[in-house]
């Protein structure tokens, strides 16, 4: 009896966690996708009405601005983020002397908050008192950089400060990798005078795909989750212009009362991150167990 | 993983070709330097100058009269809606969440961690895989019952309801992180204490955790990192007077009433970043393996 109490102690210690997991997380979920086939406004309501809630989403303009800004933030901010962390990774691997500081000063941002890049950004790109009015002020009387206030060009300005933010940390995660493959390999190719940056784009870059797999995940989870950079940065504005996904789900479920669109649009959300994440996690825990 | 120390790939310079590429090199990193510290730069001297100083000069010109007035207002006179009691008490608010929240889930982390990879029954690799996936869940998925839920627990708009939500959604992340640090011990050790005599806790105290010190370093510095700088559940969960720091910064931010003071928003902004930013500069190391532990294996 003891012996088999004491056996089961592992598992009572462990309980509370699951039981947590399996309640906030695979319950609420199941609490949200039932209530986004509800007319559930401001209060849920729990009688199911198919898939209304999805239908009038997918046919609100602001949901649609949301979406096509998620994909142009996304590839974008992915996009750019990569190459120039790859690039900065690359140049830092060059034997420089003064590497542990530039690695800190390109890595820094990542331990801000969003608020707090967005904040800054806002300032910096003031089209009356930031970038616009110093060029200006150097005699370039017709210079204008007014993003953040331009409707069409505002979900750009999101870009530059979200690619500021993460792509020191993708060069981290690059750099880490470049100094992984195997120095042997690097001197047998040197010593047969195959040129640098062949040894880089044939050698060194091709055994570091699963590091540009992971990058691209965390950046594309980083780019759905996008929700305080953008409230710091324009607001959502001008207008609805960079509306995301996230802002969109926090207006419906916080200042619109129409819960059952929030729960609908979150559901997008999952399904998005799912889309992306799943596979690649299936994987990772496939090529663990074997 | 975030080991740098590795011999670096190229060859150093030898021809004077070599040599204007050297100095090509230094530039572009120079230049990328600029573009990553121009920002704190702007932020630090503009919340050091007068409000006619900002008006009247450059973005990047230093402060001709260095002021701390900014400051003052920042910390405990600037508006955040009503109230304009500066961003001390959210200061404070952020403090009073983020250490116990941060605790909390370390230990959980670590008591999970410990019975995952040492303590191996059936089924507990299925309970570890339903951990790691609530790390990827957008939250907005869970913000709407999870605000029900707090209000139903009489939690609603408080600091222990924010501390209740970040324990619960951080538990995957902190067991990730102690789970994949105790499978490399190898489990003959457990085995041998046993036999030795000791029980599940005795092995945990006297063995696991004193061996545990980097993984609750970088457990602690990626949970704190992630709470102070949460603003979604901060905007969602808190009401005015509980708000975290990051809510009150945008809402100084963002108050319509009187004068835009652009110099206090910047030393909001830095006072709001300071904690985290001072955290990576005394333990970058630590912070590094856990962005690239938390998102790599993660």
């Amino acid at each position: 009896m003891r012996a088999w109490l004491e056996r089961q102690i592992p598992k009572m210690v462990l309980a509370p966690s699951f039981v947590a997991i399996l309640i906030f997380v695979y319950g609420f979920i199941g609490w949200t996708a039932w209530i986004s086939l509800t007319r559930s406004k401001l209060l849920p309501k729990y009688d199911l009405h198919g898939v209304i809630q999805y239908k009038r989403l997918f046919a609100a303009p602001r949901w649609d601005t949301a979406m096509d800004n998620l994909f142009l933030f996304g590839a974008l901010f992915i996009c750019i983020s990569m190459a120039l962390g790859l690039l900065l990774a690359i140049l830092l691997d060059q034997r420089i002397r003064v590497e542990g500081v530039l690695r800190t000063i390109y890595l820094y941002p990542m331990a801000l908050s969003m608020i707090v890049t967005g904040t800054a950004w806002k300032w910096i790109m003031n089209p009356g008192l930031g970038i616009e009015a110093m060029v200006r002020g150097w005699g370039f009387e017709n210079f204008t950089f007014n993003w953040v206030i331009d409707p069409d060009m505002a979900i750009y300005a999101v870009v530059i400060a979200g690619v500021w933010q993460a792509s020191g940390f993708v060069m981290a995660l690059f750099l880490a990798g470049l100094r992984s493959v195997d120095g042997e390999i690097i001197k047998a190719a040197q010593i047969d005078g195959i040129p640098g940056w062949r040894i880089y784009s044939a050698i060194i870059l091709p055994s570091m795909a699963p590091i540009f797999l992971s990058a691209f995940i965390v950046l594309a989870h980083l780019a759905i989750k996008s929700f305080d950079l953008v409230v710091a940065l324009t607001g959502g504005g001008p207008g609805y212009a960079t509306d995301l996904p996230a802002t969109y789900m926090y207006a419906m479920a916080f200042s619109r009362g129409d819960i059952g669109q929030a729960a609908s649009s979150a559901m997008v959300m999952m399904g998005v991150v799912f889309a992306i994440v799943v596979p690649y996690l299936y994987s990772e825990l496939r090529a663990k167990h074997v | 993983m975030s080991d740098f120390s590795a011999t670096p790939a190229v060859s150093p310079p030898v021809r004077p070709g070599q040599i204007a590429l050297r100095w090509l090199l230094f530039s572009l990193l120079g230049l990328f330097a600029l573009f990553y510290l121009m920002p704190l730069f702007v932020m630090l001297t503009t919340s050091l100058k007068s409000l006619e100083e900002i008006r009247s000069g450059s973005l990047v010109a230093l402060p001709r009269e260095v002021t701390f007035d900014a400051w003052r207002t920042a910390w405990s006179e600037a508006c955040t809606g009503i109230q304009c009691e500066g961003l001390r008490p959210y200061f404070w608010n952020s403090v009073l969440l983020a250490v116990p929240a941060v605790l909390i889930s370390t230990f959980l982390g670590a008591a999970n961690g410990y019975i995952i990879a040492q303590w191996n029954f059936r089924g507990a690799n299925l309970i570890f895989s339903a951990m790691l996936f609530g790390c990827f869940i957008p939250f907005q998925v869970v913000l709407l019952p999870m605000a029900r839920m707090l209000g139903l627990m009489g939690l609603a708009g408080t600091i222990p309801g924010l501390i209740f939500a970040h324990v619960i959604y951080g538990i995957g992340f902190t067991t990730l992180f102690f789970r994949n640090f105790y499978v490399t011990i190898p489990g003959d050790l457990v085995k041998a204490a046993k036999v030795d005599g000791a029980g599940f806790f005795r092995i945990f105290w006297s063995i696991f955790l004193p061996l545990s010190l980097p993984i609750i370093v970088v457990t602690v510095i990626w949970q704190f990192t992630q709470i102070w700088n949460d603003f979604l559940f901060g905007v969602s969960f808190s009401q005015a007077g509980t708000q975290p720091v990051t809510v009150a910064l945008n809402n100084i931010v963002n108050s319509t009433t009187g004068v835009k003071e652009y110099n206090v928003d910047m030393a909001a902004a830095i006072i709001a970043g300071l904690p985290t930013l001072l955290v990576y500069v005394v333990a970058g190391k630590y912070f590094i393996r856990g962005l690239t532990a938390g998102s790599v294996k993660g």
